[in-house]
């Protein structure tokens, strides 16, 4: 419905009201079940952080939404139509992998291959092409990286280029999977706020997943937590609750508010930073000695982003 | 040194070579497969001497099994075509069956050496005539699936999403690199294609991270490469395919040293 020959210019159309209808959905991926009737609705410009543990089906529920994880049962109807691959009003950011960090090519060329990116022929872009991808760049500030090769670039310099591709387009939906994974706080703040103001500027709506939630807390209109199988939809307030959260785990969920921030607790463990510290590195941020009363995660606030401090006061 | 029939079809065979190897180079540069492209080189040799054995011409031999072997090791996907134990096995086994043709045929060493090594000299205007064709037609199959390539290369998740089929790209450039590879066998011989398809194509994404100026960088260096390969074997009487990696690796080492001066 959406998807304009050339990719170039607003997707036509009126906005249909919500960006993602779910309908009695079920999951499965590998003969294991991801997902068990859930059933939601994302409205048309908001700012969804999606989070769960590792496992609970974030990157499966995005993968189906673009057409590349079959339903085993109910349905993903994205900006009004059946969710199916090739949908030009849809972004995507997949997560980051390590195999960009050895190519050679400039900035500019990256999000360029971008471009009708689907379509056969020689790679070159007429000028609205290179239009489009001016910008996507100045949308994300990443001018300055366009001549720069790949491998040249900072982990937060590629995230930005990565969230310009998926403007390529003009989606009217990005779907942003672990976009501040690796990153320190201080990257992590900058990539928050680049999202919620593109979100805003834009008029569109952005699933965000994330392995936490206080990164999030000053831009995220509502919260989609998965686990179990199951999923709760609702405003922070109404789903990061231990009644909400230990229905989901099956099993008893402290929710503890600490200064504005807010932890998921599980038998005293901090569930989200146990996930969250197996899964990978991520640079500079100490884990180590941490203690869940006085954990302060100096570098948030430190960070220079003035962002920061008001999603404190938000909460 | 272009009185003689042998050096004008040496460098006009080296020529179209070149440019094949250059361009298909960059993409397989590109995409991290430099080793399948190795790889396929080595399962030419079985092709080749195969040929030989029934009676029919390596080149065609080399051809058949080189695409084979491309369009197999496409469809076997990410779980082959990057990972190098099961590359390696391929290719020592196509090595191994190619001696025990050989073997069978109790072969002229001179063929076997040029097989292996290669023998731009003996390009005969028949050959060139074939080199030609499939010139023409790899670069042509490039050329239509270019701007997919490069998308399904650099962000295949969102490539897929986006409505490109990634195993059909990876199959077809897997055939045309198939083909760039049986073009180069003949000139460097089958153990030697890495020198013409990646050399130039790794010196060139070191000097620049334009997709044109790469594409045209790496063209215009492995023609350099080829064409100063013959006539210093000219000059030298040393084997031409020992200028030629000599040339390549020099050109590479440079240009990992000179980044730094061009930037």
């Amino acid at each position: 419905m959406n998807a304009p020959g050339r990719t170039i210019g607003f997707a036509a159309g009126p906005a249909p009201k919500n960006a993602i209808e779910i309908e009695a959905l079920t999951l499965a991926l590998g003969g294991r079940t991801v997902l068990s009737d859930v059933s939601l609705a994302i409205r048309g410009a908001e700012f969804v952080g999606v989070l769960g543990p590792n496992g609970s089906g974030k990157t499966t529920l995005m993968r189906a939404i673009l057409g590349l994880v079959p339903p085993a049962a109910g349905t993903i109807r994205v900006l009004g139509a059946t969710a199916a691959r090739g949908n030009a009003a849809t972004g995507y950011m997949p997560q980051v992998r390590g195999s960009l960090a050895d190519k050679r090519l400039s900035g500019w060329d990256f999000v360029a291959s971008v471009v009708n990116g689907h379509r056969l022929g020689l790679p070159l872009l007429d000028a609205a092409g290179r239009r489009e991808v001016a910008w996507a760049l100045d949308m994300v500030g990443a001018r300055e990286l366009a001549s720069r090769p790949l491998a040249e670039t900072s982990g937060g310099e590629r995230q930005r280029l990565l969230l310009a591709q998926t403007l390529i387009g003009r989606p009217r939906l990005l779907l942003l999977d672990e976009p501040l994974i690796s990153l320190d706080p201080a990257h992590q703040q900058a990539v928050v706020a680049l999202v919620k103001s593109l979100q805003t500027e834009l008029g569109i709506a952005v699933l965000f997943s994330a392995h936490e939630l206080n990164p999030l807390l000053g831009a995220l209109d509502r919260v989609l937590y998965l686990g179990g199988g199951h999923a709760a939809l609702g405003t922070v307030d109404e789903v990061i609750t231990g009644t909400v959260l230990s229905r989901l785990y099956g099993s008893t969920i402290d929710v503890v508010h600490v200064n504005g921030r807010i932890f998921v607790m599980s038998g005293g463990n901090d569930m989200e930073h146990d996930a969250h510290r197996h899964d990978h590195d991520h640079g500079g941020h100490d884990h180590a000695g941490h203690d869940h009363a006085g954990h302060d995660h100096a570098g948030h606030d430190h960070g220079g982003k003035n962002r920061s401090g008001r999603a404190h006061r938000d909460v | 040194m272009f009185d003689y029939d042998f050096m004008r079809h040496a460098f006009a065979a080296a020529a179209i070579v070149a440019l094949v190897a250059g361009l298909v180079g960059y993409f397989l540069v590109l995409r991290g497969q430099t080793f399948a492209g190795h790889a396929l080189a080595h399962v030419g040799f079985t092709g080749a001497t195969g040929a030989v054995l029934v009676g029919a011409s390596p080149l065609a031999g080399l051809v058949v099994a080189t695409v084979a072997a491309g369009i197999g090791m496409g469809f076997a996907g990410e779980r082959l075509a990057q990972r190098d134990v099961a590359i390696g096995m391929v290719l020592s086994l196509s090595l191994g069956f190619g001696l025990l043709f050989l073997h069978f045929f109790t072969a002229y060493a001179t063929q076997v050496t040029a097989l292996l090594f290669g023998n731009v000299l003996a390009v005969d205007t028949d050959t060139l005539v074939v080199l030609l064709a499939l010139g023409v037609l790899s670069l042509a199959a490039l050329g239509v699936i270019a701007r997919p390539l490069l998308f399904a290369s650099l962000q295949p998740e969102l490539a897929e999403a986006k409505g490109v089929n990634l195993r059909l790209f990876a199959v077809l450039f897997l055939a045309i690199v198939a083909l760039a590879t049986a073009e180069c066998a003949q000139i460097v011989g089958v153990l030697l294609v890495f020198t013409l398809m990646v050399g130039p194509a790794a010196a060139a994404q070191r000097l620049t991270s334009r997709i044109g100026c790469g594409l045209a960088l790496s063209a215009v260096l492995a023609l350099a490469e080829a064409w100063g390969g013959i006539a210093l074997a000219y000059w030298t009487d040393w084997p031409s395919s020992f200028w030629i990696t000599a040339l390549s690796a020099a050109v590479y080492v440079a240009a990992i040293g000179g980044r730094g001066l061009v930037r």
